[in-house]
């Protein structure tokens, strides 16, 4: 089969999804996830009084924990499906993608299945991460030298 | 809210997104247009990705400004490492206790 015919073929039985629905639920997951937060962290700042960088972090660790807590059981697939890059691209997403791989590879045992694969997903962030963020503060390093 | 960035999800795949995301926030702090955004929306800015890129070059940022140019290498996760020993540590303690799901 001619590849253009298949290819016209797969996509006649693509399914459709609804892209402006899409957005906007993701948005909205967005938008509740980064209220909730800030909430939190009011929450800390006022009854446990930590400075605001403190709770910043806790609150961070309390969404990691929840996103981890939610993928073990099942859940966070889900609710991925339905949110999509509204639950991704927070940290929760993070947290997801390598608790479910950690999951994923725990029948290949502990070390060369859990270990070596939990940052098959989330190694990408931390790779990028580090070598822009590395290569950015290099130069503005010495900008501010020569400067 | 600030994440209305991922509104702009179509093609790509969650993983390309992440990465450019965060490589977005790391140069959005090269000249600290990140730090005004997080002063304004709060926690909707700190939740996101990009701001893992952010604090990555924040901090090392500062240890440069300290230790010189070995700052560069050292300082790199002295704010993120508590996400990512978070991260780390509740994937491996709810991967011991639970199995995967099909």
């Amino acid at each position: 089969m001619r590849d253009s015919f298949y290819e016209e073929i797969a996509d006649l039985h693509k399914a459709r999804e609804n892209k402006i629905k899409n957005a906007f639920l993701s948005f909205l997951c967005g938008g509740v996830l980064g209220l909730l937060g800030e909430g939190i962290v009011e929450i800390l700042v006022s009854f446990f009084s930590l400075s605001r960088e403190d709770g910043l972090v806790w609150m961070l660790i309390l969404f990691i924990f929840l996103a981890s807590f939610l993928t073990s059981l099942g859940i966070f697939d889900r609710m991925v499906t339905i949110f999509r890059c509204g639950l991704l691209i927070p940290i929760t997403g993070f947290a997801h993608s390598m608790t479910s791989c950690c999951l994923d590879t725990k029948t290949e045992g502990l070390i060369y299945g859990m270990g070596s694969n939990a940052f098959k997903l989330a190694g990408t962030v931390l790779f990028y991460g580090v070598s822009s963020a590395f290569l950015l503060g290099a130069v503005r390093y010495l900008i501010e030298v020569i400067a | 809210m600030i994440s209305q960035i991922v509104l702009d999800h179509s093609k790509l795949s969650p993983g390309h997104i992440t990465s450019i995301l965060v490589v977005l926030g790391a140069f959005m702090d090269l000249f600290h247009w990140y730090d005004t955004l997080i002063k304004v929306v709060g926690a909707g800015a700190s939740l996101p990705i990009c701001s893992f890129g952010h604090s990555l070059i924040h901090a090392t940022l500062k240890s440069a400004q300290a230790n010189g140019f070995l700052g560069l290498f050292t300082g790199m996760f002295d704010l993120t490492s508590g996400g990512i020993v978070a991260t780390i540590l509740f994937s491996f303690l709810f991967s011991l206790l639970f199995h995967a799901r099909d």
